[in-house]
């Protein structure tokens, strides 16, 4: 079927994209230059690749941001759902219209104000009882995870409210038993949704270079601030690997993350 | 004896709402009870009290001699066939129907006889490895039906069962349902809006309106001696004349509205008194000629309808009466009625029932 697309709205939809991703498509080619310059194209070449391959400082921070990743979007999934079942499956409990303000603020607030806020929290808490002491993985990890689980509970919250509340009474009617009705009927319906917090969470933990900044200590930077740093003392080929190399798995993730939700929707 | 299900003034109310207001009822093993109602009528609250997913606030509901206060909706011996099947749709028919097999913790071979016999049942034999959403319709509601009879319920309930089906699927379904219940002697209750439904299914029918039960009895009695304006107008169609008695005539009593009409009527009548007058339009012939009959006067006809067994007519009679008529096409020679403008109808005295008030 041809389509009726008028020329205009093809035009626009291009130029759209093309502001989108050409400066994505030139920082990936770059990656690719054989000289030392980023603006001057100098040949083909995979020299910066294996270059990264020999980087210590940032392989140890990719490696602390994939621990960190990890961790917080697992944390962050877990109380995600908890504050989902709670928002959906309990019309009514005192304080619920202020837990609802308090777990989507995170979701507007902007991203220096949560930052400088955690970092005054980890400060009083050492001063007082001596736990977290300084600023490192952990103390990044604890903040990626109260952001992320924000996102998580919106994303497992529509899925769960979507869900036929029959279907959870059926399994009681048959003599089922919490937690067995929500291990053998509720979970295995939302997983997708559970997967998707979870990437959508291990992304944003991932991206973030904000919070991170404030919480980090010393020898605790992730991938994102030390490429920052770099970039301040000049910006070499190297970064533009490494960025391409970031952007790949998190659009993998990502597509991973909504064909999960499509499929679910495509069956209803 | 006591009955098999005891119903005892049972109430619910939802904050200020009573939506269902001291309903009483008894049934026995084996009956196919519908309880038949507008929505919003109370009849699924109802329901799900008999299941236990609603706590009465007053009453009590005694099922084979146990009273079910606290006894958990797992415990019950009462299952539910809800009116989206929710039927669960990650796990295969047969793991539907096992699903309350395994929560009794059978052997797993007596699970799987057990499945494949209740696949015969409902004749889904062959289907058990398929996922619901690979089914149709008619086929997810009897995996349903399956699924809520696995577990040898005393009482299974019914949550508006044929509701999502098409009309002709709906009328096989039907009878399909009545042969699984007689088969099985399952006490079953309905619940429907559906007032054809209640009728052909079930043994008896009890009609709901704003939280009350206001008549129980047989699909016949149902139909035949409302007790109730609401329970004549929405069982069936029906005319309704406003008629004042004038006095007894012979063994029946003569009134009048608009016309002098003779009915049937209990000796508790008196002259002077208003009543409403209630005829089924099957019960009322229309002719083009008078025949001289009783209860006999002309009417104009409004309107018409075709329904290929007959015709619906709104006709209206003297002094502005509606009433509406059912012709059967059951003579093969009949003058097309649909010509007709004006007419005569006439109906018997025994057809016609009396609601006070």
């Amino acid at each position: 079927m041809r389509s009726t697309v008028p020329l205009l709205v093809k035009l626009l939809a291009i130029a759209g994209f093309g502001i989108l991703y050409i400066p994505v498509m030139m920082m990936m080619i770059y990656s690719f230059n054989r000289g030392k310059l980023v603006s001057v194209w100098a040949g083909f070449s995979t020299k910066w690749y294996k270059e990264l391959w020999y980087d210590d400082v940032l392989l140890t921070a990719l490696y602390k941001s994939l621990l960190i990743g990890f961790s917080s979007a697992t944390i962050s999934t877990i109380f995600g759902l908890l504050i989902a079942i709670a928002f959906v499956r309990f019309a009514h409990f005192r304080g619920r219209l202020f837990l609802s303000l308090v777990a989507s603020a995170p979701l507007v607030m902007p991203e220096a104000v949560t930052g400088l806020s955690m970092l005054l929290l980890f400060i009083a808490m050492e001063a007082s009882f001596g736990w977290p002491s300084g600023r490192g993985v952990d103390t990044i990890m604890i903040a990626h995870a109260t952001f992320g689980m924000c996102f998580a509970a919106v994303v497992i919250q529509t899925r769960l409210r979507d869900m036929d509340k029959s279907l959870e009474e059926a399994a009681r009617d048959l003599g089922g038993r919490q937690p067995f009705v929500f291990l053998s009927i509720i979970l295995p319906l939302i997983l997708p949704s559970i997967i998707a917090a979870w990437l959508l969470s291990f992304t944003l933990s991932f991206d973030d270079l904000v919070i991170a900044s404030f919480v980090s200590g010393p020898g605790s930077s992730t991938l994102p601030i030390v490429i920052f740093s770099k970039i301040r003392l000049g910006v070499s080929p190297e970064i533009n690997a490494i960025a391409t190399l970031m952007i790949l798995t998190i659009s993998a993730l990502v597509m991973i993350g909504s064909f999960l939700v499509l499929r679910r929707d495509g069956k209803k | 004896m006591t009955p098999f299900i005891r119903i005892q003034n049972i109430s619910k109310k939802f904050g200020k709402l009573l939506a269902v207001d001291d309903v009483s009822f008894n049934l026995e093993r084996g009956e196919l009870f519908s309880l038949l109602g507008p929505s919003g009528c109370g009849k699924t609250t109802l329901l799900r009290m008999l299941a236990g997913f609603e706590k009465p606030s007053e009453g009590y509901i005694e099922i084979d001699g146990q009273d079910m206060a606290n006894v958990d909706p797992a415990d019950r011996p009462v299952n539910i066939m809800f009116q989206s099947y929710a039927l669960f749709p990650h796990m295969s028919v047969s793991n539907n129907i096992a699903y309350g097999l395994k929560r009794a913790s059978l052997p797993s071979d007596e699970i799987k006889a057990r499945v494949e016999e209740l696949l015969r049942l409902v004749h889904l034999s062959g289907m058990g490895a398929r996922k619901p959403s690979t089914l149709s319709g008619g086929q997810r509601q009897r995996v349903a039906l399956a699924r809520a009879l696995a577990r040898r319920p005393k009482l299974l309930l019914l949550d508006e069962p044929l509701a999502a089906l098409d009309k002709k699927l709906r009328s096989e379904t039907q009878f399909e349902l009545v042969n699984i219940q007689e088969q099985l002697g399952t006490t079953f209750i309905v619940v429907t809006h559906d007032q054809e439904e209640a009728m052909t299914l079930s043994t008896r029918i009890g009609v709901m309106d704003n939280g009350k039960l206001v008549q129980t009895g047989t699909p016949n009695e149902i139909y035949e001696k409302p007790e109730t304006r609401f329970v004549a107008d929405f069982v069936g169609d029906i005319s309704f004349l406003e008629a004042t008695v004038i006095q007894r005539a012979g063994k029946y009593w003569l009134m009048k509205a608009a016309t002098l009409i003779h009915a049937t009527g209990s000796s508790t009548l008196t002259s002077g008194m208003k009543v409403s007058l209630a005829i089924r339009p099957e019960k009322i012939t229309l002719t083009s000629q008078p025949t001289g009959q009783l209860n006999e006067f002309p009417v104009e006809i409004e309107d018409w309808a075709f329904y290929g067994a007959g015709t619906q007519y709104k006709v209206i009679g003297p002094d502005g009466i509606k009433l509406k008529v059912y012709q059967s096409h059951n003579q093969p020679s009949q003058a097309n009625p649909r010509q007709l403008e004006t007419g005569f109808v006439h109906f018997s005295p025994d057809a016609t029932f009396i609601l006070e008030g």
